[in-house]
């Protein structure tokens, strides 16, 4: 489903992503973990062009983009509605309702028709435990409400693959676990998914594969129980001691 | 002081005709004008294209670093040299079009950037244009943050339509300048005048208060 080939970013003189070869098959969720500053969250931008990377090439569901190339608007544009992003801060819209803010994709962009939009939404919104809240606006909604929302917003313009960038990190302790169920649920039904995350819990239980990430190389990758239990890396297992002991405490 | 009264009442007609004939047309019709010239600016500030920020940069300078009335007498009285003739209406039209252009371009540039980089991100993965960001995402947005600010400027530019009287635009005012110089009531006609602007004016800033309660239904308070 994507296959992402010697991906370079640079920033400036910063060279953030140094080679990134990856792959994902359809149907997948994939966890990327690592320490901060390791490039992980650079890397899930790239996917949707909100950071154009320097070199390297992306194919998603057989459309390839070489980003060596200079490329057009119309070709940046077409590439990126193959996925849809979910925002460590969420990003609703805050003059929309959360109905108005899943409609907005669809009606505007993809220009649906807006009854049709409109049923969609409410389905959407009902699958993500808030068909209760449909009407109300962003800032009358818990942090975990709203990056529900967020998905519904995404899942909207039926992407191929849905990225998230850490997306519980700004959530309140007790509102994390709402989220990764709407996540897990949404594993389980075979969307294909790349997972900025913290949470080493959904990485072990719902990742079919987790890539480490380290100072913009990918460093290891393997089947969570591999990763997490027999790191073959210095690096990994350096990194996975640091979070269990700050669990501990 | 009955001849007071008589003058305030045979004066009240004229100078109301001349507020709805041309006071509120020209202050309505040019900060129309002037905020469509003040949005483009702003997006030409903020641009990554450097001919639209120079252009925008030296607009914006020119029109700040003169004065109103000295604009105003070169595009009626000046620009006849050039074989350029306006007629005064037209001519306040343009030189208070892009006075608020100007000003309302800063207002306009800092309210669009005060609106966080996640909202232009959140609109570009669901895949909208530059345009569709904008009108969809941003200026809804950025309108509510320059409602007090350009409420402001409004009010300042329906107090100086005033400055017209002076290239000939028989707004009311001129029409209390006129009235006055028959009887030579000078304290009683600009008093009116006075009284009718602040009349205005306050009827505008609860124009503002209702918008801004409209516009805070989506912020907690």
């Amino acid at each position: 489903m994507i296959s992402i080939k010697n991906l370079h970013k640079k920033f400036g003189d910063l060279e953030v992503l140094k080679g990134i070869d990856a792959d994902v098959q359809k149907g997948q969720a994939i966890v990327v973990i690592g320490p901060s500053g390791s490039g992980k969250t650079t890397f899930l931008r790239c996917l949707n062009t909100l950071e154009t990377p320097t070199s390297g090439s992306v194919t998603i569901d057989e459309q390839t983009v070489d980003f060596s190339k200079s490329l057009s608007k119309k070709q940046i544009m077409a590439f990126r509605k193959q996925s849809a992003m979910v925002f460590q801060h969420y990003n609703l819209f805050p003059h929309m309702t959360a109905l108005e803010n899943v409609m907005e994709g669809p009606i505007t962009v993809q220009k649906q028709d807006k009854k049709l939009a409109r049923k969609k939404a409410e389905q959407l919104l009902t699958k993500v435990g808030l068909g209760e809240k449909i009407n109300e606006y962003p800032f009358q909604l818990s942090g975990g409400q709203q990056q529900r929302v967020g998905i519904a917003r995404a899942l909207a313009l039926e992407p191929k693959v849905m990225l998230f960038d850490e997306p519980t990190s700004a959530l309140d302790p007790e509102l994390v676990g709402e989220v990764l169920q709407v996540m897990k649920d949404l594993a389980a039904e075979g969307m294909t998914m790349v997972v900025v995350t913290h949470e080493m819990r959904f990485a072990k239980g719902v990742a079919d594969e987790v890539l480490f990430m380290d100072e913009g190389r990918i460093i290891e990758r393997g089947k969570p129980e591999d990763i997490f239990n027999h790191p073959k890396e210095e690096r990994t297992q350096r990194f996975l001691n640091l979070i269990q002991k700050t669990d501990i405490i | 002081m009955e001849r007071l009264v008589d003058i305030a009442q045979s004066s009240f007609l004229p100078l109301i005709e001349a507020t709805i004939q041309f006071t509120l047309p020209l202050s309505i019709i040019s900060f129309i004008f002037g905020l469509v010239l003040a949005i483009l600016t702003a997006l030409a500030r903020i641009s990554t294209v450097k001919i639209f920020q120079i252009i925008a940069r030296v607009y914006v300078s020119i029109i700040r670093g003169t004065p109103l009335l000295v604009q105003l007498f070169i595009l009626f009285y000046g620009l006849p040299t050039l074989g350029i003739t306006i007629d005064p209406f037209p001519a306040a039209v343009i030189g208070f079009s892009l006075n608020v252009g100007a000003y309302a371009s800063e207002v306009i540039r800092a309210a669009i950037l005060s609106i966080p980089k996640g909202q232009w991100e959140a609109a570009d993965t669901i895949g909208m244009s530059y345009t569709q960001s904008l009108r969809r995402v941003i200026l809804p947005q950025a309108s509510r943050v320059s409602l007090p600010p350009l409420s402001n400027t409004f009010i300042s530019l329906i107090k100086d339509t005033s400055l017209a009287s002076l290239i000939l635009v028989t707004e009311m005012f001129r029409v209390a300048q006129q009235i006055a110089a028959t009887n030579y009531e000078f304290l009683l006609l600009y008093g009116q005048a006075a009284l009718l602007y602040w009349v205005i004016c306050f009827a505008l800033s609860l124009v503002q208060g209702r918008l801004e309660n409209r516009f805070d239904r989506y912020v907690s308070r």
